[in-house]
């Protein structure tokens, strides 16, 4: 399932980059983009433990930038 | 500017008026103890704190994330070792400094975000549907085929449809970048993404909103950036190795030569300190990506879509270009190009055509009745008769007319005058006399040699045509064009080969585009370098195959295209230099302390708003 997340407060570039690196490592995710330019998230993973993974993106986002927020 | 941009400008204008203070204050002399350890400490540590708290703390909590070499520490770093060092004035400075510069850039991105998001505001929020005699207004994604919905003047259409009822005037400059608006009215197709003009239309929708051009377009552009160029994936790697390579250039900066040379620890590790405030790749890993951005933006106000900044890049090194014939040189419908009349009478001729054509349905009959442009009378056409391979015969107020090919006339023995133009020819003969021939062709596109000539001046060296045609046709149309070569009576297969015999032939570092309708050359389109398509305004399966889509099926867009990604890649190159420059010397100049801190925040910060603006000037590339 590929689902689109608008991100809020993602200031620098560096960090859009890495926060899709960590997310693409993730176990269920198949392909992850971090746009900085469209402040957007595009997540492709697994269907049937969809949620469970954005739980992890979160925390994985949280990590790199803590104030950029996932609008859901 | 958002909350977080105007508390941050406070924050920045209260800790300048108390750094103005302190430092009339220390250079007059007013106050000698703010040299001083801790008074002098402390008065600069509160305005310092006040700046720069939200940077300390981001710090820190990186560090415990794991995340250590970020911006924020070094600039933590920096300005801690320029207290210790006892420069209280400087490590104040760099932080307002830095915040100022952090604001500007924070500002200048979300400035330009804005504006290409506004450029490509296609997407409609709403459609109106009609409940029980009342206009409700619905998400588009909930409108299914068949649906009937309202647009009222001045709204974006949202889905695509036919219109069952309603005139108007449609403006598709967003999707097109055509600013004369067309007409539309009942059995025309509207397509989503364009602005309604003046009336209102029904509208019968014939996708779902996903399926829909607008959001074809949205995905495409939203996805544009994950295509990256060359150049975008060199500098993601760049940075990777910039920021733990200063930093340990800072590192044995701070340490060797004290131990080597002696001297003064404090001296040292100051230019540590500058070393560290360069680290951060910023301006070379936001203006990169915002140039090709706004180069793609740039393209998408000219109704040209590229579907990636590496597509971008491959355009600017073009320098064949295929064409297909059909559809995109020529436009594909056929039409009545000349009329031969010997006796001066081509109206007569003309006529004659229509009338003997009224009951055909022979695909050279629409063409003749559409320029012959006023009804034909049926009722004065008696005993039409189609003599299959020849043409027609028929009697009009009692008199035959012979309408048809060569062989109708030599059957007829009628003596004709032979036409040798390109195309098929028509003859007509009224009461056993010849007075005349039609000739309907494929009509050269507007433009397509204004198109070529254009392609030619930006530098494209090679244009070739391919086509399934006759070689005679094949070769007129070329010659007209002025194309550089042509390859005739090809299958659509043929076509597959003769591209990859011309990009064996391309030189390294050179593109070969192919351009056509999208019709039967997806797999051309997928095997050139660049595959151009038509979008005719909505051809999916055009869209899907090509890397770049002319949207209004304008070929004169190539050449405007060429031109803005060679402006894109020259601001993007100039934006490298001029950050790699800038940082090298400083670094260097900092090395040898020569450089202080002020320079290293601007080659830092500065330098980034400096490459913002000058990507920006992408998006105005012409």
């Amino acid at each position: 399932m590929k689902k689109k997340f608008k991100l809020q407060d993602l200031d620098c570039a560096n960090c859009a980059a890495k926060m899709e690196d960590a997310i693409k490592k993730i176990p269920g995710v198949h392909d992850a983009s971090v746009s900085f330019m469209m402040q957007k998230m595009i997540i492709d993973a697994e269907d049937d433990r969809f949620e469970q993974i954005l739980e992890q993106v979160k925390a994985c986002c949280a990590k790199v930038e803590p104030d950029c927020k996932i609008l859901m | 500017m958002t909350e977080k941009q105007k508390k941050m400008l406070a924050r920045i204008l209260v800790t300048a008026v108390c750094f103005a203070g302190l430092l009339i204050g220390d250079k007059s002399g007013a106050f000698p103890w703010l040299g001083h350890f801790p008074a002098g400490f402390i008065a600069y540590l509160l305005p310092y704190l006040l700046i720069g708290y939200d940077i300390i703390w981001k710090a820190a909590r990186n560090i415990r994330h794991g995340q250590i070499f970020d911006e924020n520490f070094l600039m933590m770093i920096a300005t801690f070792g320029a207290f210790g060092v006892g420069e209280y004035l400087e490590a104040l400075a760099v932080m307002l400094f830095y915040q100022v510069g952090e604001l500007f850039q924070n500002y200048a991105v979300s400035r330009s975000r804005q504006s290409i998001a506004d450029m490509m505001d296609i997407c409609p929020e709403f459609a109106n549907i009609e409940q029980d005699g009342q206009l409700v207004q619905v998400d588009p994604d909930d409108v299914e085929p068949g649906d009937i919905i309202v647009i009222r003047a001045g709204e974006r259409i949202p889905l695509d449809g036919v219109v069952v009822e309603g005139t108007s005037m449609i403006d598709t400059a967003a999707l097109t970048g055509e600013s004369v608006p067309r007409r539309a009215s009942a059995g025309d197709e509207v397509i989503s993404g364009c602005v309604n003009g003046n009336g209102i239309l029904k509208v019968q929708v014939t996708k779902a909103f996903e399926d829909s051009t607008v959001a074809k377009i949205l995905e495409l552009v939203e996805n544009a950036g994950n295509r990256k160029a060359k150049v975008e994936n060199f500098i993601t790697r760049f940075a990777r190795y910039y920021t733990p390579v200063v930093t340990v250039g800072a590192v044995i900066l701070a340490v060797v030569p004290p131990l080597v040379i002696g001297g003064g620890w404090g001296e040292w590790i100051r230019r540590a300190c500058i070393f560290l405030v360069i680290s951060c790749p910023c301006a070379l890993v936001i203006s990169v990506p915002l140039g090709f951005f706004g180069g793609i933006g740039a393209a998408s106000r000219i109704g040209v879509l590229v579907k990636g900044s590496n597509f971008l890049e491959a355009v600017a090194e073009m320098t064949t270009i295929v064409f297909d014939k059909t559809g995109t040189l020529t436009k594909g419908e056929f039409k009545v190009t000349q009329i031969m009349a010997p006796e001066g009478d081509e109206e007569l001729v003309l006529r004659l055509a229509a009338y003997g054509e009224s009951y055909s349905d022979h695909p050279i009959a629409a063409p003749i009745k559409a320029a012959y442009g006023k009804p034909v009378e049926v009722g004065l056409v008696e005993e039409g008769e189609e003599i299959p391979g020849h043409g027609i015969r028929a009697k009009i107020e009692g008199r035959t007319v012979l309408v048809g090919n060569r062989k109708l006339m030599e059957q007829m023995q009628i003596p004709y005058v032979e036409c040798r133009s390109m195309g098929t020819v028509v003859y007509v003969a009224y009461d056993g006399a010849f007075v005349g021939a039609v000739v309907i062709s494929d009509t050269i596109k507007d433009g397509a040699r204004d198109a070529i000539r254009d392609m030619k001046q930006v530098g494209v060296k090679r244009c070739v045509m391919l086509t399934g045609d006759r070689k005679e046709v094949a070769q007129a149309t070329a010659g007209e064009l002025g194309l550089d070569g042509v390859h005739a009576e090809l299958l659509p297969a043929d076509k597959v080969s003769r591209v990859e015999e011309l990009l064996r032939q391309q030189p390294a570092g050179e593109r070969l585009a192919f351009v056509g309708d999208g019709i039967n050359d997806a797999p051309v389109l997928t095997r050139a370098d660049i595959g151009i398509a038509m979008g005719s305004m909505g051809s999916d399966a055009a869209i899907e195959a090509a890397d770049v889509v002319l949207m209004d099926d304008d070929v004169r867009k190539i050449a405007s295209v060429v031109r803005i990604s060679r402006k894109t890649l020259m601001i993007v190159k100039q934006n490298i230099v001029f950050a790699l420059g800038v940082k090298a010397a400083v670094l260097l100049l900092g090395a040898f302390g020569v450089a202080n801190m002020w320079e290293a925040v601007f080659a830092d910060v500065g330098v980034s708003v400096i490459a913002i603006l000058n990507a920006m000037r992408a998006l105005k590339a012409r």
